[in-house]
This record gives C-alpha cells, sequence and structure tokens, in this order.
C-alpha cells in the first residue's frame, strides 16, 4: 500500500494537487493496480533480456536541414490563454514556495 | 436519402465515380444525420450547407469522413475529449486527416472519445458518455467510442481512430463494426495528440473489411513530421479472398480460455468451424507473456503519458488557472484541467519512472514487452495469424466498471499484447451474444496487412453480420 507520503511526492512531480479525498481514493486505486502489476515480478527469466524502447528498427531517420517557414507568430500566440508583446506571459516563478 | 445511407462507404465512392451518387446529397444527408445523433458520438459536426467541392475521380471521392477527437484539425475544435483543451482549434492538420481529405473525403465531424484516450468505455470522456447503439445504457467500448458509435448508428460513413492498447478494436468490436489498428510506424502519428508515443497508432474503423481497406490503403506511408514512421511496402489493395485455403489460424490458449465471457467464446468457436469449413488450419499456439502484457502496459503506457501530458501547463494553449506564481499555475491548471482517470494515469506512470522504482517497474516492462513480441515471432513459425476474441466481454452497463480501474483495464487483455509487438490486427464482427455484438480479432506479422484484410473477407462472408437493424 502507498503511504500518504509516498502518493504526495508522487502528486508533487506530477505537478498535480490532490484534494485530502483525492489523496485517499488515489493511494487506494494506485496501490490496487500496483498490486496487478507487480505480478510481472514473478517473471524470473528476465535477466538477460534487452529491454524494447521501440518496436521498429530506424535508425537516424533525418530529413534533409533546409530552412522553411514556420507557423507565423500570431497563429501561434491565438491560443496562448495570455499573450503579451509577441510572447507568453506567465506569473513570476520567483514566488513558488519549494 | 435513407438509400443513400445504406450503402457502404465504397460502394458510395463507386457511385460518386460513375455518377449514380451525387456528392452533395451524399454530404447533406450524413450532415442531416449526424446533426440528428443522440448517441453523443459527436464534438463537432461541420456547418458547410453547401457541400464541398469533390473530385469525382478521388479514390475516397466524396465520403464524409469522421475523426476522433484527437486528431488536430486546422481551425476545428480538437480537444481530445479533455477540459484541459477545451475550445483549442489548432493551427494545422494532423497528416493521416490530411491524406484522407486529399483523397477525396470531406471532414464531415469530429468524434467523442475518452479522455486522451485512456480508458476502454468513452465514459472518461469530459463532455459526456457516448451511448452504444445497440443499447443505450450500455456503453460503446473505447476509447475510440465516438467513432464507433457514429459508424454503428449509421451516423458517418466511416471514421477514424487510434489505438495503443485497443482502442480501434475493443469499441470496433462492442458496436459490431470493422477496426484496424495497423502496423506500428504504417501511420503517421504527426498531429494526433499523444497519449503513449510507442504504441499510438491511427487506423480505420468502417461498416465492413472492403471500406477498411480502402481507407486504410489513403492513410499509410512515410510522412517527413514523423521520424518513426515508415513505408508501406506494398500497395494495400482492396479484399477478394473467399476461402481460407492454406491459411493457418493460431489459436493462443492464453486469450481464448480463462476470463472470456461464455457468450463471446461461443460465437469464437462458432467462427473457428466455419474457418475450418473455408480451408483453414486451426492451429494451437502459445504466448507464455500473453497474460502479463496488461502489466507492462499499465506501465509503459502511462509512463510514456506522463511524460506526454507535461506540456500542459496553461502556457501555450488551453486551461489556465491562475496564480500568483509560476509552479502553483502549473499545478492549479492542471488539477483542474484533467479528469479522475487522466490523474490516475499520470500519477501510476510518474511513480513508475520516478528514482528508486525505474529498474523494478518500467525496466521490468520493456524486457516483458521483448518476450512478448518473441512469443510472436515463436508464433509465425506454426501459423500465419493469431486469432482471439476482441474484448472478454460485450458492452457492459455505463457505470459498471467506472468505480474498479484492473476491472475496466481487462477489457484490454486480447488486444494489448498486440501494440507491445508493434503488430497489425483486425476486428470483425462476429454475431451477437446476448444480442449484443462480439469481435473476432486477426493478428498477423508486421506489415501483413493486405492479408489479414483478404482473411477478415473471407471470414467476413461467411459470418454474414447483418449490423443494419441499428443504422437508424
Amino acid at each position: 500500500m502507498l503511504s500518504r507520503d509516498q502518493v504526495l511526492h508522487v502528486a508533487r512531480l506530477a505537478r498535480l494537487e490532490l484534494t485530502e479525498e483525492e489523496l485517499e481514493v488515489m493511494a487506494g486505486e494506485l496501490s490496487g493496480v500496483l498490486g496487478h502489476i507487480e505480478k510481472i515480478s514473478e517473471l524470473g527469466d528476465l535477466e538477460d533480456v534487452q529491454p524494447t524502447t521501440h518496436v521498429v528498427a530506424v535508425e537516424n531517420a533525418l530529413r534533409a536541414d533546409e530552412p522553411r517557414p514556420s507557423l507565423p507568430r500570431e497563429v501561434v500566440l491565438a491560443s496562448a490563454p495570455d499573450a503579451a508583446q509577441g510572447g507568453f506571459r506567465v506569473p513570476s516563478p520567483g514566488a513558488a514556495p519549494v | 436519402m435513407s438509400e443513400l445511407l445504406e450503402l457502404t462507404a465504397a460502394q458510395a465512392a463507386e457511385g460518386v465515380r460513375t455518377g449514380t451518387v451525387d456528392p452533395g446529397e451524399l454530404w447533406t444527408a450524413y450532415r442531416e444525420r449526424a446533426l440528428a445523433d443522440e448517441l453523443n458520438a459527436f464534438s463537432w459536426v461541420s456547418g458547410e450547407v453547401t457541400p464541398p467541392e469533390v473530385e469525382r475521380n478521388a479514390p475516397l471521392a466524396g465520403v464524409p469522413l469522421a475523426v476522433k477527437d484527437l486528431f488536430c484539425t486546422e481551425g476545428i475544435p480538437s480537444q481530445a475529449g479533455s477540459k484541459i483543451l477545451e475550445g483549442y482549434r489548432p493551427p494545422y492538420t494532423a497528416t493521416a486527416v490530411e491524406r484522407l481529405t486529399s483523397a477525396g473525403a470531406p471532414l464531415l465531424a469530429k468524434t467523442h472519445q475518452d479522455e486522451f484516450a485512456m480508458g476502454s468505455s468513452t465514459e472518461n470522456c469530459a463532455y459526456g458518455p457516448v451511448l452504444n447503439p445497440w443499447d443505450r445504457s450500455r456503453v460503446p467500448g473505447g476509447s475510440s467510442g465516438g467513432s464507433a458509435a457514429a459508424v454503428a448508428s449509421g451516423a458517418a460513413p466511416w471514421a477514424i481512430g487510434t489505438d495503443t492498447g485497443g482502442s480501434i478494436r475493443q469499441p470496433a468490436a462492442l458496436c459490431g463494426i470493422v477496426g484496424l489498428k495497423p502496423t506500428y510506424g504504417a501511420v503517421s502519428r504527426y498531429g494526433m495528440i499523444a497519449f503513449a508515443s510507442s504504441l499510438d497508432q491511427a487506423g480505420p474503423l468502417t461498416r465492413d473489411v472492403t471500406d477498411c481497406a480502402l481507407l486504410f490503403g489513403a492513410m499509410v506511408g512515410q510522412d517527413p513530421c514523423d521520424s518513426t514512421s515508415l513505408a508501406f511496402p506494398e500497395p494495400v489493395g482492396l479484399p477478394t479472398a473467399t476461402d481460407l485455403r492454406g491459411v493457418r489460424l493460431g489459436v493462443p490458449e492464453e486469450l481464448s480460455g480463462e476470463g472470456i465471457e461464455p457468450g463471446v467464446l461461443k460465437t469464437f468457436h462458432e467462427t473457428l468451424d466455419r474457418a475450418r469449413e473455408l480451408g483453414a488450419e486451426i492451429v494451437d499456439i502459445t504466448l507464455p507473456h500473453a497474460p502479463h502484457a496488461l502489466a507492462a502496459y499499465y506501465l509503459i503506457a502511462p509512463a510514456e503519458a506522463s511524460a506526454n501530458l507535461a506540456r500542459y501547463d496553461g502556457v501555450r494553449y488551453g486551461l489556465r488557472e491562475p496564480a500568483e506564481d509560476l509552479l502553483t499555475m502549473y499545478t492549479r491548471t492542471r488539477s483542474k484541467g484533467f479528469g479522475a482517470e487522466v490523474k490516475r494515469r499520470i500519477m501510476l506512470g510518474t511513480y513508475a519512472l520516478s528514482s528508486g522504482y525505474y529498474d523494478a517497474y518500467y525496466g521490468k516492462a520493456q524486457k516483458v514487452r521483448t518476450k512478448i513480441a518473441e512469443d510472436f515471432t515463436a508464433a509465425w513459425q506454426v501459423c500465419d495469424f493469431m486469432v482471439s476474441p476482441t474484448s472478454p466481454g460485450v458492452a457492459f452497463e455505463l457505470g459498471a466498471k467506472t468505480d474498479d480501474p484492473w476491472a475496466m483495464y481487462l477489457n484490454d487483455y486480447c488486444t494489448v499484447p498486440i501494440p507491445l509487438a508493434g503488430l497489425p490486427a483486425i476486428s470483425i464482427p462476429n454475431g451477437l451474444a446476448d444480442g449484443l455484438p462480439t469481435g473476432f480479432q486477426i493478428a498477423g506479422p508486421a506489415f501483413s496487412e493486405n492479408r489479414i484484410l483478404d482473411s477478415a473477407h473471407a471470414l467476413e462472408q461467411a459470418i454474414g453480420f447483418d449490423g443494419s437493424q441499428v443504422r437508424a
């Protein structure tokens, strides 16, 4: 069973804020799912197995390095919650609690 | 008008080409039908009263297309079923959609889905659940549930979706239509809002196997915008086979016994008998690591998702919850914008990748992935295709599995080993159990889609499934 502190730690890493109620439910559900997942530890024959990160053997798929137009700035900024001076405006990072 | 809606997509395209079907009437008939939809299948329906110009000789000539919400479509809402992308209108269009519209299929509608494709019932859609046209108290499957319900109910002639662990095949099975998950890399992922990048593949959801081949053939190909895409090694043909002589179908004991509902197993065995009558040889095979595929999948997919979904931070697009400082803004935005299942998977993935757990979870899951791929390679020595039920059960009641994540995840039991190995698989309608559709799954080696489609076509003719009763 994941502890409350473990769940809080993971939530912090994931930039999620959980209410007290969510925290309790999440701890239970994650522990339940991990209980099923941990059955793969029963597989003992994996020592020399190479991990698969990708199913297709594509190496160095490169395209020609040629300049081409990118999306116009105003088009990209049109979706921004807070655009200012040709960029994305965000609140100050300075006051963040650690 | 109703006669137009009864045509398969391939018949309609042929009609447009030869002049017996007016593409404007076809557009209007489907647009009106989509606007009248009562299943919550659509997130957006085209406002174009005037039908788009159609090149009559184009391969998909004038047959309107429904597209899963997570495909980016320029200037058209693309929300991936999430509140965090509410109202998002992308500045560009996904390659797969671009290819299909260029091939003559005008964009009719976008379809609802589980949020970020995470789910097996479309109940995780932030804009309400989609209903199953066979029984509106039941789910259509997921995550491409809107696309499946739209095609099954006749509100769209065909649709595309995406499959990460079963999200095309399972809803196709539960709605009584055809769904194909292509070989990884066959279709460009450019412009698909990402869930798990090493698994995600786009594919067709259609009324029959011929429509599936036609749509698939227009989607494939290498794309300079997706470095994991590959050129399809041969042209995709329309299926013609009417028998299975010389075809060896492998039945894995791991996916065809325990955990499968009796009604589903019955239709599966009936179709194996039909396959024998068509000349196929049925071979017992074993996929020893398949029972562990679900565990590996629920580590790998959430791990990749936790990284992919880091981009939703309230800065460049989508929702922002204001705060005095940046970190609080990120956290509040994500906490408000993501639904419960997405949070659960982000948490699971973050945990699996976190310091001290990486080797035990993610590292091990990737090794299991290798073993699963080796199981399939060994199977191809003794059979041409692996066959199994697509889903362990028929469509379940809304709300029946929402309180138990693992019960929901078990829906992917038969579909999930295949994407872990990057292989193609189709689900075709396999008759009814308790009045609800079941699916027959055929998986093959990488890039064997032409052969899969041919065998699926032969079986489809023999099964003779009729889904017209739910096409209003």
